[in-house]
């Protein structure tokens, strides 16, 4: 699953335009430097990576296990 | 669901970069950090930076580093490895750094085949100082010192830093780009190859890769990332230029 460091985040895009599944999105939420984070659709996610392979900023961390809905 | 391939940032990373939105350099320095962690050799690993936006690596990147005087990171890294053969030295610089102040010492370095390599993130502006013009624009492509476009007439051609090495007949040399994910693996391979020529001896290994600048170019980042795959390829062709000595 993907788990998304948000303090790292600086709403580049690249993760969002990469996503086959369209599981990724800008949400409202704002981190500390003052960029709106993405956040990820777990139902949609199928584990590929490719968010991870495009990241520039180490935002993203893929793993195995559920994460459950905040 | 099926089980994934798990994906951690690499330990070699150890803080967050501190680069723009969109930057390549962060992707770089994960591909770098990746094939340090893949070859367990993080502690036997010797960087040496220059200076431009690539010298802000020394926040992330957990190797040792050394910073150098602008474009002389070359010549510090070559006089490194002779010190400390065993170890793997390696430069990171910008196209400012390596292409312009640092010719000379990115070319003797090829020319006397020294034993490192040269990571080279080429983004066709000087980044840290305001987007000045450097010898890798593109004709046309404006920045703050070719505000109508660069002019070849005044300026000239744009330096295809693989074609005047590789007359020195590498170890290996490569260019890569990292506008999407199959180029970005494709980049981190170039990487690898170019490591493994210096640890088996081999000689002289550089790999270019091409980046984007989004603050510079005045685009967004996907804007930035089209422009490399639809113009900038172009003109830099990539691929290898150079394996185990042979062209």
């Amino acid at each position: 699953m993907v788990v998304i460091k948000k303090e790292n985040c600086k709403s580049c895009g690249y993760c969002i335009r990469a996503c086959k599944q369209g599981a990724l999105s800008v949400s409202s939420e704002i981190n500390g430097k003052g960029y709106a984070v993405v956040e990820v659709d777990q139902d949609k996610c199928i584990g590929c990576g490719i968010c991870y392979t495009v990241c520039p900023d180490y935002v993203i961390t893929i793993k195995n296990e559920e994460v459950q809905p905040a | 669901m099926a089980a994934v391939k798990e994906r951690e940032i690499p330990r070699s990373i150890y803080a967050a970069n501190s680069f723009c939105p969109g930057c390549g350099h962060g992707l770089v320095l994960r591909l770098i950090a990746e094939v340090i962690d893949e070859m367990d050799i993080d502690r036997d690993t010797i960087g040496v930076l220059a200076v431009g936006c690539s010298c802000l690596t020394n926040r992330t990147l957990a190797i040792d580093l050394l910073q150098s005087p602008h474009g002389r990171a070359s010549a510090a890294a070559a006089a490194i490895k002779r010190c400390r053969p065993e170890k793997l030295v390696l430069t990171y610089q910008g196209d400012g750094d390596a292409a312009s102040i640092g010719i000379a010492e990115t070319i003797y370095t090829a020319q006397r085949k020294e034993k490192i390599t040269q990571i080279i993130v080429n983004n066709g502006v000087y980044g840290m100082t305001g987007g000045q013009m450097s010898p890798t624009t593109l004709v046309g492509q404006k920045t703050t010192t070719s505000v109508k476009g660069r002019d070849p007439e005044v300026s000239g051609m744009p330096l295809n830093l693989m074609e005047v090495l590789k007359s020195f007949e590498p170890a290996y040399m490569a260019r890569g780009s990292i506008h999407d994910a199959p180029h970005i693996m494709k980049a981190k391979s170039y990487i690898k190859k170019a490591f493994a020529a210096q640890m088996a001896g081999e000689g002289y290994s550089c790999v270019e890769i091409l980046s984007p600048c989004p603050t510079n170019w005045h685009m967004t980042p996907e804007e930035s990332m089209r422009r490399i795959g639809e113009e900038v390829i172009q003109y830099y062709p990539l691929g290898e230029f150079a394996k185990g000595g042979d062209q």
